[in-house]
């Protein structure tokens, strides 16, 4: 059980998955203009990853070795499916304020990642404790970015306008260069309080290409 | 109908490019940025992808998903995806081995770059026809070069600046792109006054 917890943390601070291995940035930018839709996109991505984790853990002795990207990839789709589905039924605000990002969870790095790195190797229990840390560290840091995006760009916090400051709002916070500025800083404030270098690379460890993408920039240097 | 087109693939080229405002392709645009000549070959392995890709999913999604199994898209698109790059990259090496030389070690990275899937999803949900989705996707791809070049170009010069301790790497690489994100934003505008 200790083990098990442990799994469940480490998703959260010391493996963070976007501010300490910087996987998923396509979402960290693209849906943190607001508070609301930040925790729907973490949610919803932390759904996604407890259920493929489970189910890929489950197939893992079943799955051969030469097609299991693939296949991961397969049951990962359906589960994105699954969500899109509910969401556009039961939550259609969300769904629309979303969009094109829900359906690319398919291709977020942490999810494919995990699959491989986690779920194939370890038992259904500590698999889906582990999707469960990451999904929810990846949400947490989703509504971190959100809120000081949120709140400083536009002034609100989760839609309810702040007294004071949205009279003196800073709007490009809230615009894409903004994105990758908030991105930027809260990466060099995370890295000097935790006091360990900042990679000096984009992490690759839990991307599934990452074996070919090194090689594929070694060669080409 | 020309005029329509030449507005979508500057839309899609400059106000709306993929990386620098839609933050779609992020990761290997801040992975594989650091050299002009590495930036240029994924950024014409894109384009060429992209085109693929539309070509083949749009009929698919017109023919045979809609409208019926509509809610079949994402687990179709990504699949045709997946196999197609394969199966480029297996023609490639047997019958132009030199294009593949340049462009093949780039191709398996791109199967899984969330630029392809959104430029063909996007071209669903804009509703755009086969030529108009064709050009949006050349557009798509274009401004990915354009910003992957331009953005080498930057961390060129940033290499021999004094940058502070906890800067380093990769926060001042992500504030470097936030300025030249800023830059595209100044195209807001253009499209629509172009004909004007």
């Amino acid at each position: 059980m200790k083990t098990n917890l442990k799994h469940f943390i480490n998703g959260f601070v010391k493996e963070n998955p976007v501010f300490v291995l910087l996987l998923g940035t396509c979402p960290t930018l693209a849906t943190t203009t607001s508070v609301i839709s930040a925790l729907a996109m973490g949610l919803a991505a932390a759904a996604v990853l407890i259920c493929s984790n489970a189910v890929i853990s489950l197939l893992r002795k079943v799955i051969p070795d030469k097609v299991r990207i693939p296949a991961y990839i397969v049951i990962i789709a359906g589960f994105v499916t699954l969500v899109q589905m509910l969401m556009e039924a039961y939550l259609p605000s969300l769904y629309d304020m979303l969009g094109v990002y829900l359906a690319l969870i398919v291709v977020n790095c942490i999810v494919l990642g995990r699959a491989e790195m986690f779920a194939s190797k370890h038992g259904v229990g500590a698999s889906i404790l582990d999707g469960a840390g990451m999904g929810l560290g990846f949400t947490f840091s989703l509504l971190l970015m959100a809120t000081v995006r949120e709140v400083f760009g536009a002034g609100s916090f989760a839609g309810v306008e702040i007294p004071l400051l949205s009279d003196y709002a800073i709007p490009i916070l809230v615009s894409p260069p903004g994105g990758f500025f908030v991105f930027g800083m809260l990466i060099a404030i995370v890295g000097k309080l935790s006091k360990k270098p900042v990679k000096a690379e984009f992490g690759c460890e839990g991307c599934p290409n990452a074996a070919v993408c090194k090689q594929s920039t070694e060669v080409a240097e | 109908m020309i005029k329509n087109l030449i507005v979508i693939l500057m839309a899609s080229v400059l106000v709306n490019n993929y990386v620098l405002s839609k933050f779609l392709g992020v990761c290997p645009f801040l992975g594989v940025s650091k050299k002009v000549g590495q930036a240029t070959g994924m950024g014409i392995a894109v384009i060429f992808v992209m085109l693929v890709a539309t070509a083949a999913t749009w009929p698919i999604y017109t023919y045979l998903l809609s409208p019926k199994y509509e809610y079949m898209q994402t687990i179709v698109f990504i699949l045709v995806i997946a196999a197609l790059v394969q199966f480029v990259e297996i023609v490639l090496k047997k019958y132009i081995p030199s294009l593949h030389k340049s462009l093949g070690i780039y191709l398996p990275l791109i199967t899984t770059n969330c630029a392809v899937l959104g430029v063909t999803l996007n071209n669903i949900t804009d509703g755009y026809g086969f030529i108009e989705a064709m050009v949006s996707s050349l557009g798509a791809g274009l401004g990915f070069l354009l910003a992957m070049v331009l953005f080498a170009g930057v961390r060129g010069k940033m290499e021999a600046a004094d940058i502070p301790k906890a800067f380093k790497g990769i926060p001042i690489t992500l504030i470097a792109a936030s300025i030249v994100s800023m830059s595209f934003y100044g195209f807001a505008g253009v499209i629509e006054n172009m004909f004007a």
